[in-house]
């Protein structure tokens, strides 16, 4: 590493400086936007398989005792 | 299964990306003419380079969706399109940060290259309402299939008419008289190409594998026929 940065041309971060980080910076941005959009659609699908999920569960228990009834309604 | 292969994908692009800034910092000699100014041309030229052949992507594979009436293509060629359009955006922007930088101006009105792509960026632009105006799922993928492919075939024709043309001050670095880049330059030229076509086809599986996503939890609430919460409606075609 120590080598790398010795054979490294000094950077001019004068003038051109600037306009070249802005430059990758705008990149970076744009990147970390993009991220965050899809982080946000994870979370929302997240939220919509465990409301989901909790639906399914929901529907097996009263289906269960729907069942518990018509099999007390048949035995008695 | 769009997210077969993201992780090391994804790792591969990091790695690529690490690499060419490395490479565009660290090694590469800084231009004679334009000082170091010309790093931004490892950023913006990979970026038009990977969102024109995105572009064209997209016509392509538009064409196999109305071919086989698949709309797993039509996915594609929308993706395609979209990632290409913020590649787009970024394109605008780092072309204008160097134009302030090189010519003291933020946009040249008479510079086939830079208003070419401006019009090309502008066309794509209008490709979502065009696409969001139709309520039909089935003729929305048809009609923007066919905009994708008249708009892919434009691309490289417009890059014909922009190459033949006499530029006034943008530069030509490949394939011109006057020599292309040297070596070092060239590499670091490649590898910058390499990492943000990888990262383009990663944003892209990326996009593709949350849509996925989102039409298997759909097809699961039909399934259970549970209430949809504030039902939105689609814009962008389903994946299944």
């Amino acid at each position: 590493m120590l080598s790398l940065l010795a054979a490294t041309p000094a950077l001019p971060l004068d003038e051109a400086g600037k306009y070249v980080a802005g430059a990758y910076i705008v990149f970076l941005a744009l990147l970390v936007v993009y991220v965050a959009i899809m982080a946000a659609k994870l979370q929302r699908i997240e939220r919509e398989l465990r409301e989901l999920a909790g639906f399914a569960e929901q529907r097996n228990e009263q289906r269960a005792e729907v069942e518990a009834e018509h099999a007390e309604v048949g035995g008695g | 299964m769009y997210g077969k292969g993201l992780r090391p994908l994804s790792i591969a692009t990091v790695a690529a990306i690490l690499a060419a800034f490395s490479l565009v910092f660290f090694y590469t000699p800084l231009d004679a003419d334009q000082g170091f100014i010309q790093k931004i041309f490892y950023l913006h030229v990979p970026l038009a380079i990977t969102a024109l052949v995105g572009f064209v992507g997209g016509g392509l594979f538009a064409i196999a969706h109305l071919r086989s009436g698949n709309s797993k293509w039509d996915a594609y060629s929308y993706v395609s399109i979209h990632i290409s359009v913020i590649f787009g955006a970024a394109v605008l922007i780092t072309g204008s940060i160097w134009a302030k930088a090189s010519w003291g101006h933020w946009w040249v009105w008479d510079e086939p290259t830079l208003v070419s792509f401006l019009i090309v960026f502008l066309m794509y632009a209008t490709y979502y309402p065009f696409r969001y105006a139709i309520e039909d799922r089935e003729r929305q993928g048809r009609y923007a299939s066919v905009f994708a492919i008249v708009a892919g075939a434009f691309v490289p024709l417009n890059f014909m008419a922009v190459r033949m043309a006499q530029s006034l001050v943008h530069p030509r670095v490949f394939a011109t008289t006057n020599g292309g880049l040297p070596g070092s330059m060239m590499l670091t030229f490649l590898v910058c190409l390499l990492a943000v076509g990888l990262l383009w086809i990663t944003l892209v599986k990326f996009e593709l594998t949350a849509k996925s996503a989102s039409g298997q939890v759909k097809r699961l609430r039909r399934a259970l026929d549970a209430p949809a919460p504030g039902s939105r409606s689609r814009i962008a075609p389903e994946v299944g």
